[in-house]
């Protein structure tokens, strides 16, 4: 071979990249030519040098600061990350082992949760008044509802995931009054999100899953209120929007 | 602490000698290169939500730190300076007498090179990444990563070059 090569693959040959017919061609190529053999290695040597000064870097003792970086004293992002990891096995196994089968009752689905998906299911498809106080009210609405359950409530953003606040209302729960706050997104999909004060349950839980029909729902338990997110959409998504309700919450 | 997170976690402390390394040449000093990583471990907790179990680990990991540092040097150097573009081409190397000096070693020369030409360079020279795996790491087509990693070679040879060259000239 007389042609020069193509200069990406004199590099590529360097660096194994190439066929064994190709590679034998730009050995064939660089027999012939020792000027482009000398550059080559020079680049070898190069990178052998960088390798010899750098590679030692492996087997330093790492600084405690990098391996703590998931430690209690970050406990947010801990419990953040531990409640997510928790619903991409718990789809699964996490399912089973709480009791929650795809057919009949759900036994282990607390009434709350229960409570939230009949409600997603009476009030999602309502189109002429699917809430009672509107989101151009949102002030008043935030306001009205803080005042019924007792405690403030932070009415969540979603617009970065893709749903607009149609509005909200209040609802009979088994213990007081529940928020609910209705979400739609461009296509009119709806997801509805169920607000409770948890009286007397006030640990905090990771997501947990649970379906009725073809209502899905993500519910949990945050400083004190009892979260469900029910929607008639695809778990991932739903899990998708549970994640930045929990974020919107959690700042 | 569940079996999944268990693993990550393992996983994740078994990559960071590894991100230490590239950070530490990709920046050139130690406590810079710790930063670096400990910023990038820190991105990575909170998306873990986005890995998906099962992909590269490594490509993710490596993926997230190049973030991590393009943004730390926007901020630093103001959104103008950055990125080059690949169809500019080099400037000539020559340095100043005094520049080539300094230049005595091939990590000292390396911090010369256009940050792009370093990441390319240092994932195949120090990860052993093939193309196609420092394409997907950068975000950049397989092509743009052997243009660069040319670019990069050559010019490092060029620098080192040029510096030996000065140091006969001293000996003598």
């Amino acid at each position: 071979m007389s042609t020069k090569p193509i200069e990406q693959d004199l590099h590529a040959w360097l660096d194994g990249e190439l066929d064994a017919a190709r590679r034998a061609e730009i050995e064939r190529y660089l027999a012939s030519h020792p000027d482009e053999t000398a550059r080559l290695d020079a680049y070898a040597r190069n990178e052998q040098a960088l390798r010899a000064y750098y590679d030692p870097v492996v087997d330093e003792p790492v600084p405690p600061r990098l391996t703590r970086v998931r430690a209690p004293g970050r406990s947010r992002v801990w419990r953040f990350a531990a409640v997510l990891a928790w619903v991409a096995i718990g789809g699964v196994a996490g399912w089973h082992l709480h009791g929650v089968t795809s057919t009949g009752p759900r036994a282990s689905m607390p009434g709350w949760a229960h409570r939230a998906a009949v409600a997603h299911v009476v009030y999602s498809p309502e189109v002429r008044h699917p809430v009672e106080v509107p989101a151009d009210q949102e002030a008043h609405l935030t306001t009205w509802l803080s005042k019924r359950l007792g405690t403030p409530l932070r009415v969540p953003r979603l617009e970065g995931v893709g749903y607009q606040l149609v509005g909200g209302r209040l609802l009979p729960g088994e213990q007081g009054p529940a928020a609910h706050f209705m979400y739609q997104d461009a296509q009119g999909q709806r997801l509805t999100l169920y607000i409770r004060v948890n009286r007397g349950e006030t640990r905090e839980t990771a997501f947990r899953f649970a379906q009725e029909g073809n209502v899905r729902v993500f519910y949990w338990i945050d400083r004190g209120l009892g979260y469900a997110l029910s929607g008639e959409i695809g778990k991932d998504d739903l899990l998708r929007v549970a994640t930045a309700v929990h974020q919107h919450l959690n700042p | 602490m569940n079996a999944q997170l268990r693993e990550f976690t393992a996983r994740v402390d078994e990559l960071i000698p590894r991100l230490r390394r590239y950070a530490r040449a990709l920046t050139g000093g130690r406590d810079a290169a710790d930063d670096l990583v400990q910023d990038t471990l820190e991105r990575a907790w909170t998306k873990l939500h986005l890995w998906r179990s099962g992909s590269d680990l490594r490509a993710w990991l490596f993926t997230i730190m190049h973030n991590v540092h393009v943004n730390q040097l926007r901020s630093r150097a103001g959104a103008a300076m950055l990125p080059l573009d690949d169809d500019v081409p080099d400037a000539p190397v020559r340095a100043t007498q005094s520049d080539l000096l300094e230049v005595r070693d091939v990590q000292t020369a390396v911090n010369r090179l256009p940050v792009e030409q370093r990441e390319v360079l240092l994932l195949v020279a120090l990860e052993h990444m093939s193309y196609q795996e420092t394409a997907t790491t950068l975000g950049i087509p397989i092509g743009t990563v052997m243009s660069r990693l040319a670019r990069a070679r050559e010019r490092l040879r060029s620098i080192l070059d040029a510096s030996a060259g000065v140091n006969l000239k001293i000996v003598k």
